[in-house]
């Protein structure tokens, strides 16, 4: 547990909605590439506008959460749109999304696959069982959460979450990483 | 269908009179006490004989006893497709007597006797590899047996030091809680039968 590293505050501008006064920011901008060829913003900014929106999960679903998890990424609620899309592959990922229960037979191999994802990496906690071991918790098999094996950046609450429950997740993980994203992790 | 399974059950202890201890209808289902040496010529006999054919083994399973002389129960149960019928072998054993292994009658029984060996520690003579099959690697104990603790004896964590899920003594922060089994509503809530019946 808390095995998270230490993260500072980012400044952050706040998103601006569609409307008039997004037309003038876009024209803005649009104008000064036409007149200059090229536009200033901050690195931070970038990198986090660049992290937030292609956030791959490696798919670590281990029991009926990922049922739910399935469904996040299906066409109703679709995850793609945000730019979440799902990976085989730890290596080619960003985030773990841990659906389901973690047994002390499996803890070894998820750490593994933990490992094996590059930094800056974010860890998501679906569901009643990976956030605390939930109905297992006196179980002599189950591992009492998932903060245990990996340190985690966003808990799902829910035995299982539901879609919405997991997307909410990921925007709230989003938001983290906007508000607190550096270069270096 | 009450009727064709006891003849069957009449049948089977008839023919088997010394290796079939009892054999009762219970609840619409038909279960026989096999003596523990007899295992393999009971088994090959309801599979093959024309009247059992039963050739499908669904499941093998163990059961504790804590109180009695021979603790553990294996209960086998078939399936004849054949005649449309289910039936419940059951043998009694103890810790140390191993049972003679079906899997030389049904190959399905291999993993089944694996797991009543993983669970419960009950021995299976002749298994071609009876090894745990679901608990984690290296674990101790059984725990289905009535005295294995529900929390069982470690807990797994990551250790950032020696970079790799260390084993240690199970520490409950929270401990159990007793709830009341007694209904508040018992005698209030009208079709509260349940709290009634006997069990």
């Amino acid at each position: 547990m808390g095995v998270n590293s230490e993260q500072k505050a980012v400044p952050t501008v706040a998103p601006i909605g569609p409307g008039p006064s997004q037309d003038l920011v876009i024209k803005a901008v649009a104008d000064q590439l036409q007149e200059k060829g090229f536009v200033l913003s901050s690195v931070d900014l970038l990198v986090n506008w660049a992290r937030t929106g292609s956030l791959w999960p490696a798919t670590f679903g281990l029991a009926c959460c990922a049922i739910e998890m399935m469904h996040t990424a299906c066409s109703r609620y679709d995850i793609d749109r945000f730019g979440i899309i799902f990976r085989p592959s730890p290596r080619a990922s960003d985030l773990m999304i841990v659906a389901g229960t973690v047994t002390n037979k499996m803890a070894p191999a998820l750490r593994r696959v933990y490992d094996q994802i590059a930094e800056p990496r974010y860890v998501l906690s679906m569901g009643s069982c990976a956030n605390g071991g939930g109905y297992y918790y006196h179980s002599y098999s189950v591992v009492r959460g998932v903060d245990r094996i990996v340190p985690v950046d966003i808990y799902v609450p829910g035995c299982p979450p539901t879609a919405e429950a997991l997307l909410y997740g990921l925007l709230q993980l989003k938001k983290k990483i906007r508000r607190t994203g550096t270069i270096a992790r | 269908m009450m009727q064709a399974l006891t003849d069957l059950g009449e049948y089977i202890s008839s023919t088997l009179s010394q290796d079939v201890l009892a054999a009762e209808v219970l609840k619409g289902e038909l279960m026989i006490t096999v003596r523990l040496a007899a295992v393999q010529k009971v088994m090959t006999f309801l599979r093959d004989d024309a009247q059992c054919l039963f050739k499908q083994c669904m499941d093998v399973c163990g059961v504790d006893y804590p109180e009695r002389e021979q603790r553990f129960q294996v209960v086998y149960n078939l399936l004849s497709l054949k005649h449309n019928q289910r039936i419940r072998v059951k043998v009694d054993t103890d810790a140390e007597t191993a049972v003679p292994t079906v899997t030389g009658v049904y190959s399905s029984a291999g993993w089944f006797e694996r797991e009543a060996w993983d669970m419960y520690g009950i021995r299976f003579a002749d298994h071609p590899d009876l090894r745990r099959i679901l608990t984690d690697y290296g674990f101790e104990g059984h725990p289905l047996r009535k005295d294995f603790p529900v929390s069982g004896y470690l807990e797994v964590r990551y250790d950032d030091e020696q970079k790799r899920v260390v084993y240690d003594p199970v520490k409950l922060t929270q401990d159990f809680r007793n709830f009341d089994s007694l209904s508040p509503w018992e005698g209030i809530l009208p079709g509260d039968e349940k709290a009634e019946r006997k069990v």
